[in-house]
This record gives C-alpha cells, sequence and structure tokens, in this order.
C-alpha cells in the first residue's frame, strides 16, 4: 500500500562541507541522486526510515486485505483481490531492494518491523470488518497512497523515484477496482448499500490520518523538501485528496460522516471538520483496534518460517560442497 | 426469486468438468490461506500466483459446463462437489503444503498434456493453458520438497511425515492418468529430496461421489458464506 508521513524526528545537522554544497546543487537542478554517489548521511538515514517504513506497510497492508480472499463473494472477485494483495507484496519486495542500496540489509529492516522498533501506516491497524471495507480500503487508502505517491515518482533518489513509478501504475489499478466494489455495492441492495456507508464511515477519519500530522506540528518536512525527497506538504496532500474524493462519495450517494465537509466556493475546495489528533497519536503508539494483531501475525509468519528458511540455506550449502 | 441452492443435471461430461474445477478451486482455496503468512516474501508471492493459477482455471472449467461459475462455487452443499479429498485437507505446515502441491500437480500436468488433444474443444483449450501453469507448479514444489528433504533434521522430519499422511489420498488424483507414468515423475524427486517413497497401499477416496472429509464442510461455509447469507445478491 503505501508510506505515511509519520511524525519522527531527523535532525539534519547543517552541513556545509563541499561534498554537501555540490549535493545539494545537484538536488536543486533536478538531478538524480544514485546509490553510489555521495550523500550527507542524514539524507541516507531519512530515505532507509521512508523507503522501509513504506515496504513494511506493503507487507502488513496484506493481512488486512488478505482476511477476506477466503470469503470474495464472487470468483472474480477473489481473483481480483487476490492479484491486488499479491501486488502489495511485490511493492514491498521493490522497497526492500531500494532501501538495500542504501547499504541496509532486509533482515535488519525486517528485524526492525517484527521487533516493533520500525513504523508502517497505521491505516492497516484498522479491522477489515466486511466485504465494503474491501472496496473502502482500494477506493481511499489505494486512492490516498496515490496522492502520496506521485510526487515520490519525482524523488531525488533514483531507486526510489523508478519503483514509484511501477508501484503508481498497479495502485491507480487498485483503487478503479475498489471504486468499482464501492459502485456495485452501492447500487445493489439496500443491505448492500449499508455495509458502503457503513465501511466509509470507519475508514474516512483514519484515511484523512494517513497523510501525517499537520503541518504545522511536522517537524522535518522542511528538510526533505529541501532534498526533494517530499515535494507537497502534509495538509496539501490531504486537502488534494478530499477534493478528488468527495465527488467520488458523492456519485456513490454515499454521506460523509463530517457534518462540516463544505465546499468552499470562492476556493473550490472542500472544508472538512477537526481531525482527532489523539487517536493518531494513540493508533501510531501501538494502541489501535490491531496494531498487536498484525505484529504478531508478522512474527508468527516469521517464527513459523524459520525451519523453512533454514532447510533451503542448509540444501543450498550442500550443493555448494557438491560442486566444490 | 432468489435461489440458495442448484440442481445440476450432472451429464459424464459436466461430472467430469466438476471434478477438475473442484480440484482446482479447492486447493486453490487452500493455497490463498497462505497469504499474509508464508515462511519469506517470495514464496508469499509464488504461493498468491499458484493459487491464482488454480482459481483461473476452476473459473474456465466451471464456465464450460454452461452453469453460472459462481452458482456452482458458492451454491453447491458439500455431497455436489466433485474434489479430491487431498485437496480440501488442511494446510499443516509449509512442508503439508508443498508436498500436497507436488503430488496433486505432478498428477494434474499429466492429464492436462493428455487432455490438450482432447476432441472436447472446451477442455482442449483449458488444458493448453492449464499444462503450462501445472508445469510450473511442478517444478516449483518439487524444488521445494527437495530443499526440505535434503535440508535440515527438522525440515526432512516434517517432509517425510507430510508425505507419509498425504499418500493414502493420491489414488483419487491418480485415478484419471496412469499411475506408473505418475510414480516416474514423483520417484526421482522423492530420491533427490532423500525421501522414502511410501508403500503403495489402501487408498483413501470418496470425493468424486460427494462423501468427503470433515474439512470440506469448513471451507465451503467460509467461502460461501456472503453469496449464502444474500441471496440474489450481485457483488
Ligand atoms: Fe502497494
Ligand atoms: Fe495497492
Amino acid at each position: 500500500m503505501y508510506s505515511q508521513a509519520l511524525n519522527t524526528k531527523d535532525t539534519a545537522a547543517a552541513d556545509a562541507s563541499p561534498d554537501a554544497d555540490r549535493f545539494q546543487a545537484r538536488i536543486d537542478a533536478e538531478e538524480r541522486i544514485e546509490p553510489n554517489d555521495w550523500m550527507p548521511e542524514a539524507y541516507r538515514r531519512t530515505l532507509i526510515r521512508q523507503i522501509s517504513q513504506h515496504a513494511h506497510s506493503e507487507v502488513v497492508g496484506m493481512l488486512p486485505e488478505g482476511n477476506w480472499i477466503t470469503r470474495a463473494p464472487s470468483l472474480r472477485r477473489k481473483a481480483a483481490l487476490l492479484a491486488k494483495v499479491q501486488d502489495e507484496g511485490g511493492h514491498g519486495l521493490y522497497l526492500y531492494s531500494a532501501a538495500e542500496t542504501l547499504g541496509v540489509s532486509r533482515e535488519e529492516l525486517t528485524d526492525q518491523l517484527l521487533s516493533g522498533r520500525a513504523k508502517y501506516s497505521s491505516i492497516f491497524n484498522y479491522p477489515t470488518l466486511s466485504w465494503a471495507d474491501i472496496g473502502t480500503i482500494g477506493w481511499l487508502v489505494d486512492g490516498a497512497a496515490i496522492m502520496n505517491q506521485i510526487p515520490l515518482c519525482r524523488c531525488s533518489f533514483g531507486p526510489y523515484a523508478r519503483a514509484m513509478i511501477r508501484v503508481c501504475r498497479e495502485e491507480s489499478f487498485h483503487q478503479r477496482q475498489g471504486y468499482e466494489i464501492m459502485l456495485t455495492l452501492c447500487r445493489g441492495t439496500p443491505e448492500q448499500k449499508a455495509m458502503a456507508q457503513d465501511a466509509l464511515n470507519r475508514w474516512w477519519w483514519p484515511c484523512l490520518m494517513m497523510f501525517g500530522p499537520p503541518d504545522t506540528e511536522s517537524a522535518h518536512s522542511d528538510t526533505s523538501m529541501r532534498w526533494k525527497i517530499k515535494r507537497f506538504t502534509n495538509d496539501a496532500l490531504r486537502q488534494k485528496f478530499v477534493d478528488a474524493t468527495v465527488p467520488q462519495g458523492q456519485f456513490l450517494g454515499l454521506t460523509f460522516p463530517d457534518p462540516e465537509l463544505r465546499l468552499d466556493e470562492a476556493s473550490g475546495h472542500w472544508q472538512f471538520g477537526t481531525i482527532d489528533w489523539d487517536e493518531f497519536r494513540r493508533v501510531l503508539a501501538g494502541n489501535g483496534p490491531c496494531n498487536r494483531d498484525r505484529l504478531t501475525a508478522r512474527q508468527k509468519a516469521h517464527a513459523e518460517g524459520a525451519w523453512v528458511r533454514d532447510a533451503a540455506l542448509a540444501h543450498a550449502a550442500k550443493q555448494q560442497r557438491k560442486a566444490a | 426469486m432468489a435461489t440458495t441452492s442448484i440442481t445440476i443435471d450432472e451429464t459424464p461430461r459436466i461430472r467430469s468438468f466438476l471434478a477438475l474445477a473442484d480440484d482446482a478451486l479447492i486447493l486453490g482455496h487452500r493455497t490463498s490461506e497462505w497469504t499474509g503468512h508464508a515462511p519469506t516474501l517470495e514464496e508469499e508471492l509464488a504461493l498468491a500466483n499458484i493459487a491464482l493459477d488454480l482459481i483461473g482455471q476452476a473459473r474456465a472449467l466451471y464456465q464450460a459446463t454452461g452453469y453460472a461459475e459462481d452458482a456452482l462455487a458458492y451454491l453447491r452443499d458439500p455431497p455436489q462437489f466433485r474434489n479430491a479429498l487431498i485437496a480440501e485437507l488442511p494446510n499443516g505446515d509449509f512442508a503439508f503444503t508443498i508436498a500436497r502441491l507436488f503430488l496433486v500437480s505432478a498428477a494434474s500436468d499429466l492429464f492436462w498434456r493428455g487432455a490438450m488433444g482432447a476432441t472436447d474443444p472446451d477442455l482442449a483449450a483449458i488444458a493448453a493453458k492449464a499444462e503450462k501453469e501445472t508445469a510450473y507448479h511442478v517444478r516449483h514444489a518439487a524444488e521445494w520438497l527437495i530443499r526440505l528433504g535434503d535440508g535440515t533434521d527438522e525440515s526432512h522430519r516434517r517432509a517425510q511425515e507430510a508425505l507419509d499422511t498425504l499418500w493414502p489420498y493420491t489414488g483419487e488424483i491418480t485415478a484419471s492418468v496412469d499411475r506408473e507414468a505418475w510414480l516416474a515423475v514423483v520417484a526421482p524427486i522423492l530420491a533427490r529430496a532423500t525421501l522414502a517413497q511410501p508403500a503403495e497401499s489402501w487408498m483413501q477416496a470418496g470425493g468424486r461421489e460427494g462423501r468427503h472429509t470433515e474439512y470440506l464442510g469448513h471451507l465451503l461455509a467460509e467461502m460461501q458464506i456472503l453469496p449464502r447469507s444474500y441471496p440474489g445478491a450481485a457483488w
């Protein structure tokens, strides 16, 4: 799925070396930075953190949607959902590879996730309770991912930018597929329509939180912007998302769970109510509905797979000895 | 009037298509249960791919019966399912999943290869695609089975246990192919995996007649819940 702007602190030491000047000049000239190029340590650290969080989000994101594969209501939907969840795993793989170009191993990153030290998008700490949640995740969560990731296709770090181009193509497909599920439900029976409305009610606010804390509180946006890792602020992306999404929801005949939502004629933007940032911080800190379940599921898969990975290594070693 | 069940006129052709389709759907369902829980991310993707192939094969076969694919998948009761028992057994550990995938795919691949020359044009067309997919499933499962059998003591023990448990269920899947030809595919892989080939003895059966294990009812209860709970709804 995607990375969320997380409120982690990174103090970019003001580096005034000639290397740093040349680096910034390259960034300003919209050149791509490649893994073997000189880069400030803080740039490297920021990217490792962001790319690995993004990779973890893709992998953890397989769980809430995976929850409905065995219960998908038609064979066509089942195949589409399975393919989508597989795509998300593929995104995780490219992103881990992109992070590895920065000199960190996948084992290390996996370990950070499983030990709870690494973050992933908190949207995946919410449960998928009905089939409509699968439509809503495609429509809104993949939709928010696209808003965040389109600018990342022009990120200054080459491997991340290139990974995003491929990922974005697939996310747009997921988004259309999700919206189509919603459309089918909204044109279906009253029970199906109610299912769709209930899902929107539960997912809308958490989706707005996906863009991260408001600009007034976002600690490291400035540095990321200067390095062209980030091109728009959290609030700007959030507004773009709301503006694009509200008409889609209206077309479905659904009501957004926000009594303050209204079109501001002057600016052409949809104004929305206040986001519950306490909830955001609480879920980020580990106290969301599914944080424990998600982490436990990943830990369990890893632990139960240990003998399998050991067997593969042992077999490879035997083969190597035979060949020698 | 919303339907909650389906009555099928099971001609021999339809019956044989249902047996193939149900094998693919039920094994695809089991394989899809690994999503999010596989031993490595790469294997996660490979298993999802295999599950997708199997579900795709099931759909093509259901469609060729003239009945609606979703009615066949979602509105039949366990006794109307024609899959081999081996497909519905729970996944167990990774060794069990891989050993089953290998044994079943080796039989399916032989079947599809023969069916490519079938006079039934639907069957021949499905076989042409399914054979390529199944050949990959055989390769993938065989590579893993060799790694597991030859890997560590623990992986060897698990793989052997899986093989011993599964063997009595292989009679049904080789009924439509030459068992000797199947053994000729299976035996060399078991040898490379340093696994003992279980003795040929009594075989479990009943799936083709709709007499299933206790597991199928649970699997279908989960799979069919939405269409059964909301009769007539389109999804
Ligand atoms: Fe994704
Ligand atoms: Fe996606």
